[in-house]
């Protein structure tokens, strides 16, 4: 589904990404680890196609098309979803309006008809019970003035909506409390398909508790480090980071 | 060097003088000393520092459609008294609403257009014409009370050469069910001229009325409105203004709304500019009896090269009043945008709640706002603040759309709208304010950032 290639990008002329492979399967959960700064954040961002970063080498491949190719608008048309780690605020735009304006476009994208207002509340209601949001706020504006929690749980709604075939999540246990983790976890879990793939990056292992992942990265200096299975986040919960970085060569700088 | 008249103003005061009725001469005549001694306005006058009207002082305009009675030939071919403007094109203006409704087209009142059968007991709709020859004790005492012409220059000349327009009282305790629309339409037959409509509102202790002035045009005459709307708000009562601006890309447009508030009243404004390439709004409210307020919204919105002009003026001449004012532009093109906002707080008016702010968003490289606020306070027991703020669509929120398949230009048409979102919430009036977020949308329909 997705085939990444010596991946490289910079952000402001400082080089983040150092040459990233990996390949995710449909069907498939990857976890992308690391510590602060090792550049995963910046991955995400790249494939979701933030204008602020720049690809300066490699190859991204989505479901046999060029992804670096496309405007993020159309990456979302293909199937790519982001989960941003700080969603963004739009006051004076309801939830309702944005999520059925995205729906339609991405309907529209597919050659299918656009989903009257009515039709579509019909359609949000199964999804709002999935995350365990209240209707009302269908009729408050994007994120403004939701808690954190609310705003994690928002993505989850959009990804339900949205129905990705890759959906990206980054950082989305940053913030939460153990009851917004869980209905978060659940919300993912409960769209997993095996015709859809899931990049969950993260910083520490709890939401792995949650959502089981088939493939564990380590991200360090903008490279992936090491790969194994669901116990190399266990393992990494218990050591730390500084053994891997120490096994690849890299300086920790923790006990500088 | 002096620019004070136009040469072409001296016969036109000659029309003036024929204009009627009689009772009525002496205000024109001074009306039109005044407009002689303040001349017309320039940049080097600080209230028209950012706006130049030389475009027409020196337009050679017409007086529009003037009475035969005064020259004894039509300067313009007015034809019916609808000009061939019919209802279908009234309506982008109308809301779909049966309001009661007074139709203008190229500054004169159009009857066959016009819809005031069933007013409802204690309120009176007139046109002016027909108040100056049937309702002279009223006019009298309300005409020029307000809107003063010994300051202000467009002021001066619309009291010279008014005729039409409409008068509009509401009896003591009357609460008007219905907005009371007043349309003014130019089409192709409007091209050069000149037109002065006035409105006076006058509504009585604890009345309560919403008015809305709605201009636009069929066509793209290049033409002026000078109108001056007179509000007398009494004890109590409360007046909603709401202004719609949509004129024709070629138009002139000078607008002045004058009110004076008694005590515990309410003026409520709102002002959509997104017409006229020249678009002057002065708007003078007096705070004169303890307790009352003003809220001065408005939404403006340019592009090409449309120069829109907000100017307003709150005094707080009574104590614990309150005046509100929340205006915001967004700017495309080569647009640009003034907006001046005054507040004065006499030494009585102790208590004094003002609140000013004016946010623009610039679409464009070449757009460009002028904004200044302005207050001088006199007395020490006050709270007054004021912001203002230029910027430019949030890239962030714009990726994040994207992010969610949205297209680029729709979301930016989406920015566009939020930023216009709580201005526009503001408006009561919900078929209104559905009215005008419909048209914010339409408008940036094809922005490219």
């Amino acid at each position: 589904m997705l085939k990444i290639d010596n991946l490289t990008a910079s952000v402001g002329g400082t080089q983040i990404l150092n040459g990233i492979s990996l390949t995710v399967n449909a069907g498939e959960v990857h976890a992308i680890m690391g510590p602060n700064g090792s550049g995963k954040s910046t991955l995400a961002q790249v494939l979701a196609g933030h204008p602020a970063y720049e690809v300066t080498g490699g190859t991204v491949t989505f479901q046999g098309a060029d992804l670096l190719d496309m405007d993020p608008e159309v990456r979302a048309q293909h199937g790519v979803f982001l989960a941003f780690q700080y969603p963004i605020e739009i006051p004076g735009v309801t939830n309702a309006y944005f999520l059925r304006a995205a729906y339609n476009e991405i309907r529209k994208a597919k050659g299918l008809d656009e989903v009257d207002p009515m039709d579509f509340l019909d359609l949000m209601s199964d999804r709002l019970k999935l995350v365990e949001m209240d209707e009302a706020m269908l009729q408050r504006s994007v994120n403004a003035g939701f808690s954190g929690g609310e705003k994690k749980r928002n993505e989850i709604l959009q990804m339900a909506v949205l129905d990705p075939t890759l959906a990206i999540l980054d950082e989305t246990d940053s913030g939460l409390d153990i009851d917004a983790l869980r209905i978060v976890a659940h919300g993912v879990n409960a769209l997993k398909k095996p015709t859809n793939a899931t990049i969950v990056v993260t910083h520490y292992q709890r939401l792995l508790n949650h959502i089981v992942p088939d493939h564990v990265h380590v991200l360090a200096a903008g490279r992936i480090i090491k790969s194994g299975g669901k116990e190399l986040a266990l393992e990494l919960e218990a050591r730390g980071y500084d053994w891997v970085l120490e096994e690849a060569g890299l300086a920790t700088g923790a006990h500088a | 060097m002096s620019t004070t008249l136009a040469p072409d103003l001296a016969p036109q005061a000659d029309v003036a003088r024929q204009l009627g009725p009689d009772w009525l001469l002496p205000v024109r005549e001074a009306a039109l000393a005044e407009f002689s001694r303040i001349g017309w306005p320039t940049t080097r006058n600080e209230d028209w520092h950012y706006t130049n009207p030389s475009a027409i002082a020196e337009g050679k305009f017409v007086l529009a459609a003037p009475d035969e009675r005064a020259t004894g030939e039509r300067r313009t071919p007015t034809g019916t008294a609808a000009h061939g403007v019919t209802v279908a094109h009234l309506a982008p203006y109308t809301f779909g609403q049966d309001w009661p409704l007074m139709v203008f087209v190229n500054g004169r009142f159009a009857p066959m257009l016009s819809r005031l059968g069933a007013l409802q007991a204690g309120v009176r709709v007139t046109p002016l014409a027909e108040a100056m020859r049937e309702d002279r004790d009223f006019l009298e005492a309300r005409l020029g009370t307000v809107a003063r012409f010994d300051e202000h220059a467009f002021t001066a000349l619309n009291t010279a050469f008014m005729t039409e327009g409409a008068v509009i009282h509401v009896a003591k305790n009357v609460e008007v069910a219905e907005p009371l629309h007043l349309v003014f339409i130019a089409d192709e037959q409007a091209e050069g001229t000149i037109s002065h409509p006035r409105v006076i509102i006058a509504a009585e202790p604890n009345a309560k009325v919403t008015v809305i002035e709605s201009w636009g045009a069929v066509g793209t005459p290049r033409h002026v409105s000078n109108v001056v709307t007179e509000v007398d708000v009494a004890s109590g009562a409360t007046v909603t203004h709401l202004k719609m601006q949509r004129e024709s890309a070629a138009a002139f447009h000078v607008g002045t709304v004058q009110v004076n508030q008694a005590k515990d009243s309410h003026f409520v404004q709102f002002t959509f500019q997104s017409g006229a390439q020249l678009m002057r709004s002065n708007i003078y409210t007096h705070l004169n009896g303890p307790g009352c307020g003003s809220t001065l919204n408005g939404l403006v919105l340019a592009d090409g090269t449309q120069h829109l002009d907000t100017q307003t003026r709150i005094e707080h001449v009574a104590p614990r009043c309150y005046s509100r004012e929340l205006y915001k532009g967004v700017l495309d093109g080569e647009g640009h945008g003034v907006f001046n906002g005054k507040v004065y707080v006499h030494p009585e008016a102790q208590q004094t709640d003002g609140k000013q702010e004016n946010h623009t968003i610039l679409l464009s490289d070449r757009a460009q706002i002028d904004t200044k606020p302005q207050l001088e306070i006199f007395a020490d027991d006050v709270k007054c603040t004021h912001g203002a703020t230029v910027g430019r669509l949030d890239q962030a929120a714009e990726f994040y759309m994207k992010s969610r398949g949205i297209s680029a230009e729709h979301a930016r048409r989406l920015l566009v709208y939020a930023f216009a979102a709580d201005v526009l919430e503001t408006i009561e009036n919900e078929v209104v304010r559905t009215g005008l977020e419909a048209l914010v949308l339409e408008r940036f329909a094809g922005v490219v950032v």
